[in-house]
């Protein structure tokens, strides 16, 4: 018995991430038949002389940085609160902005004023999403409503700090960030998403805070009667999310040497959520799978290059985007899923009797 | 009352994936009859209910409604409610932000617009007419609970049914309203509309139907009228089997209630819902809290849980004054509180039986301290054997349980925590009666072990059985605390009437 529910769980577990795999293997399978050679990754040398993997799956992968890491901690938010973070695009521009700040007052860019100037920028990322936080678990207001505000006022306040301007920065050490560090031919920013995805599972191998998200995100009164601070949980979310967008912002900031707060992760919020939703996690809180939105991060990302590369206009992409959205969210959603259920469930019960007939014919 | 049937079910059968749910199921209505439809949970009556509603199709068998040529085609709730048959569920289905006259006509206009004032008019002659006290244009939500659910019974009666199946609708009413209820149910009987009663209070089956019907294990056991089956046959027949079980049952009265260490002690104790009471618990002992619903029976407890915010008052557990202002403060000095609503307060529906089982003990231990994956396997299979809890695997949702054992694995995360003192607030609501006893006996194991628990239910009886000592409230205050002779139901009766007994 004990192995039955084990393979039942983990059918569970795999069904999850059914439809974002379903997605990028449909969109594979698409590239290559459209193009064999795709996906194909080379070496190339950089402006800096080191050797350096470079192609479509490379850009891919390297482009959904951000977006995957947010995906992470919105989809810590949304389990807790059963609502969504519509900032983090705004509070990314003021860390990018804060980070961009603390980078150019030093005169000689050492490694520790990078970590200073990170430190600082995750600080402001988390003091902004623990106000989003406190509104939403104390205050009790929607989290969309919530979010609402800094949506509004972020990008005013990115543009505070540095006065207006777009100031570049100029150092080989941001440079490594956004781009490649010397001698490892893999971008720093798929490094970076490694490196927060294995903090993510240490973090939730190590505490609980993965048990209490989805029983506050599933019943949160019961949850409270089982003495989880409910309240802490959720703000706790909207901190790590902090996190996310303070290492978002920098590797945006990185990427251009620059920031402009009007520009800087321009609309990520949307397919952020979205990421969370094509994972598999529900939206309206409870049980979740960050690597569900991890991949939904890359779904995303590829749809993107596939049609940059098919000559889609920018401007029409977004459509097309949309299209191809409708139906991954159709396929995956609930009433689709039991029609499903429902055929495979017959189509077994038609072939079972027809195997015992056989079974009964041998001896 | 006219022999004339309104509804013939024969031979129903509904299997759901490996599950045999209804199989050759028979159940007649006749006219102006109120009829019980018995079980213990699992025992196919919902199934019965939504086959019949239109919820689910059912495999094979035959229903048919009077009035109708042939067989009733129910394929969807629509169906069903043009065939004349209504449901009213234990929940209320109604929407509390809109009037009682809206909520009476919502959905069945002709589609074009709304007739304000003729709906108006006519709900307020229904309402007249069934002594329901609520105004047309009262918003539904002001309602009491009683009143609502008999707005969603009016409801269905003016959509002209025959057949009126009424789901738990007392499971969350007081006696009073029950009342109400009933002399709704008989007024409609009086007209000629069958009623099928659902429900698991046996005494409320006695007072108010004409016949039952036995449902077990999907089969049906068997159609009675009310004179020839005495209570405890009905239980006999609902569990199959003889009850000796409850007559080895005289329980733990026998305990003396003023011997033993005072393990907790309360003095004016009070929080936003509970007026200041005073309240002591030995080792080991067994005290309940009865009153009527809404006498703060509940609010009293939550208050020693300090589930509701604590204003006041002095706690000491084993002598020592300690701060008991939320619930891990109470779980971290040995208190595990078992909440009266199940759905809301208890369980986590869609986390499996496993997590549920652990989350109190995990939150004893901490943050940074999960419990491993195999220990939180071992402790499920152990309490999974113990509590005799029927689930398909550790990992199976705990919402897709039947609710006795629900509670079952809510009673085993507390279980799990080794309280020294476990209060159950209604362990036993909505529960078949083998699981029942199951939790009573129980309750007295843990006693014996030296375990205090307090133990509340609705059912006086249950726990005339399982405590030792009774503490009476009525309109939020302790009015009465009943020990060894006092203990009979005439007594609490009394106390709860009218103050102190003399």
């Amino acid at each position: 018995m004990s192995t039955g529910a084990t393979t039942r769980k983990q059918r569970g577990g795999l069904g999850q991430l059914l439809i974002p795999l379903i997605a990028i293997g449909l969109l594979v399978v698409f590239n290559l038949i459209r193009d064999p050679g795709f996906f194909s990754v080379e070496t190339k040398l950089n402006n800096n002389g080191s050797t350096v993997l470079s192609g479509n799956l490379i850009s891919i992968i390297n482009g959904a940085s951000e977006l995957a890491i947010l995906a992470m901690g919105m989809t810590l938010v949304t389990a807790a609160c059963g609502g969504q973070d519509i900032s983090v695009g705004a509070a990314a521009a003021i860390a990018g902005s804060v980070f961009v700040k603390i980078i150019r007052g030093a005169s000689p860019v050492t490694g520790g004023t990078v970590v200073l100037a990170f430190l600082a920028c995750c600080a402001v990322a988390v003091i902004f999403d623990a106000f989003n936080g406190t509104l939403v678990s104390v205050f009790r207001i929607q989290p969309m409503i919530a979010t609402l505000i800094l949506y509004t006022c972020g990008r005013s306040i990115a543009y505070w700090i540095n006065g207006g301007a777009t100031p570049t920065i100029d150092s080989a050490i941001t440079g490594a960030i956004g781009s490649f560090i010397p001698g490892i031919p893999v971008p720093t920013p798929v490094l970076i998403v490694a490196l927060m995805a294995l903090l993510f599972s240490l973090v939730f191998r190590f505490t609980t805070l993965g048990l209490y998200t989805q029983a506050v995100g599933i019943n949160q009164s019961a949850a409270r009667l089982m003495g989880i601070n409910t309240t802490f949980i959720k703000l706790l979310s909207f901190m790590v999310l902090g996190v996310c967008v303070s290492v978002a912002g920098t590797i945006g900031v990185c990427r251009l040497q620059l920031i402009n707060h009007e520009t800087l992760l321009i609309d990520i919020e949307m397919d952020t959520i979205l990421a969370v939703a094509i994972g598999g996690n529900s939206l309206g809180g409870g049980k979740f799978k960050i690597s569900g939105s991890i991949l939904g991060a890359y779904v995303i990302q590829m749809l993107t290059i596939t049609l940059y590369a098919m000559k889609v206009s920018s401007t029409d992409v977004k459509a097309y985007k949309a299209i191809v959205i409708i139906l991954l969210v159709v396929i995956g959603s609930p009433v689709v899923k039991r029609w499903f259920a429902g055929m495979m469930a017959r189509r077994l019960a038609g072939r079972r009797p027809a195997a015992a007939g056989k079974e009964a014919q041998v001896p | 009352m006219s022999n004339e049937t309104v509804l013939t079910m024969r031979g129903i059968c509904k299997s759901f994936p490996g599950v045999r749910a209804l199989h050759q199921v028979d159940f007649t209505l006749r006219k102006g009859e109120i009829h019980a439809l018995m079980g213990e949970n699992g025992a196919g009556k919902s199934t019965l209910i939504k086959v019949l509603t239109g919820v689910y199709e059912k495999d094979s068998g035959s229903i048919r409604v009077e009035g109708a040529e042939g067989e009733a085609k129910i394929h969807s709730p629509q169906d069903a409610q043009n065939a004349g048959i209504s449901t009213v569920y234990q929940e209320i289905t109604l929407c509390p932000n809109l009037t009682v006259a809206e909520n009476m006509y919502i959905g069945r206009g002709t589609g074009r617009w709304v007739n304000r004032k003729e709906n108006e008019r006519r709900a307020g002659e229904i309402l007249k007419n069934l002594g329901i006290p609520a105004r047309p244009r009262q918003q539904l939500g002001s309602c009491s609970l009683a009143v609502q659910q008999m707005v969603a019974i009016a409801r269905a009666v003016d959509m002209q049914c025959k057949v009126l199946i009424l789901d738990e609708p007392t499971s969350s009413l007081d006696d009073r309203e029950v009342q109400m209820l009933f002399s709704l149910m008989r007024d409609l009987k009086s007209r000629g509309v069958g009623i099928i009663f659902v429900t698991h209070f046996l005494e409320q089956v006695y007072e108010v139907c004409d016949r039952i019907t036995v449902l077990r294990n999907g089969e049906l056991v068997g159609e009675y009228v009310i004179e020839e089956l005495p209570q405890v046959q009905l239980v006999a027949k609902m569990m199959g089997k003889e009850l000796d079980e409850l007559a080895d049952f005289s329980g733990g009265s026998s305990r003396d209630a003023n011997r033993g260490e005072v393990l907790y002690e309360a003095e004016g104790l009070s929080s936003s819902a509970a007026r200041p009471f005073d309240f002591r618990i030995r080792k080991g002992e067994v005290n309940g809290f009865t009153g009527l619903l809404g006498s703060g029976r509940s609010e009293s407890v939550r208050a020693i849980f300090g589930a509701d915010h604590v204003t006041g008052g002095k706690v000491k557990m084993h002598g020592k004054e300690v701060r008991i202002n939320k619930p891990y403060a109470a779980m971290k000095n040995g208190i595990g509180y078992l909440a009266e609503d199940r759905k809301r307060d208890g369980i986590i529906a869609e986390l499996s039986v496993r997590e549920n089982m652990i989350l109190a003990l995990q939150v004893m231990k901490g943050f940074f301290r999960p419990i491993s994956r195999a220990e939180a396997e071992k402790f499920a299979d152990e309490y999974i054997a113990a509590l005799n809890i029927k689930t398909a695997s550790k990992d199976t949702p705990v919402g897709s349980l039947s609710g006795g054992n629900q509670q079952k694995v809510i009673l085993a995360r507390w279980l799990l925590t080794h309280p020294e003192y476990l209060i159950l607030d209604e362990p036993t609501r909505g529960i078949d009666v083998g699981t029942k006893l199951e939790i009573q006996k129980l309750v007295l194991k843990l006693a014996e072990d030296n375990v205090s628990v307090t133990f509340i239910s609705s059912e006086v009886e249950e726990m005339l059985r399982t405590c030792s000592r009774l503490i009476v409230m009525r309109d939020r205050n302790i009015v009465g605390e009943l020990t060894g002779e006092d203990l009979n139901q005439a007594q609490v009766m009394k106390t709860i009437a009218g103050g102190e007994a003399s």
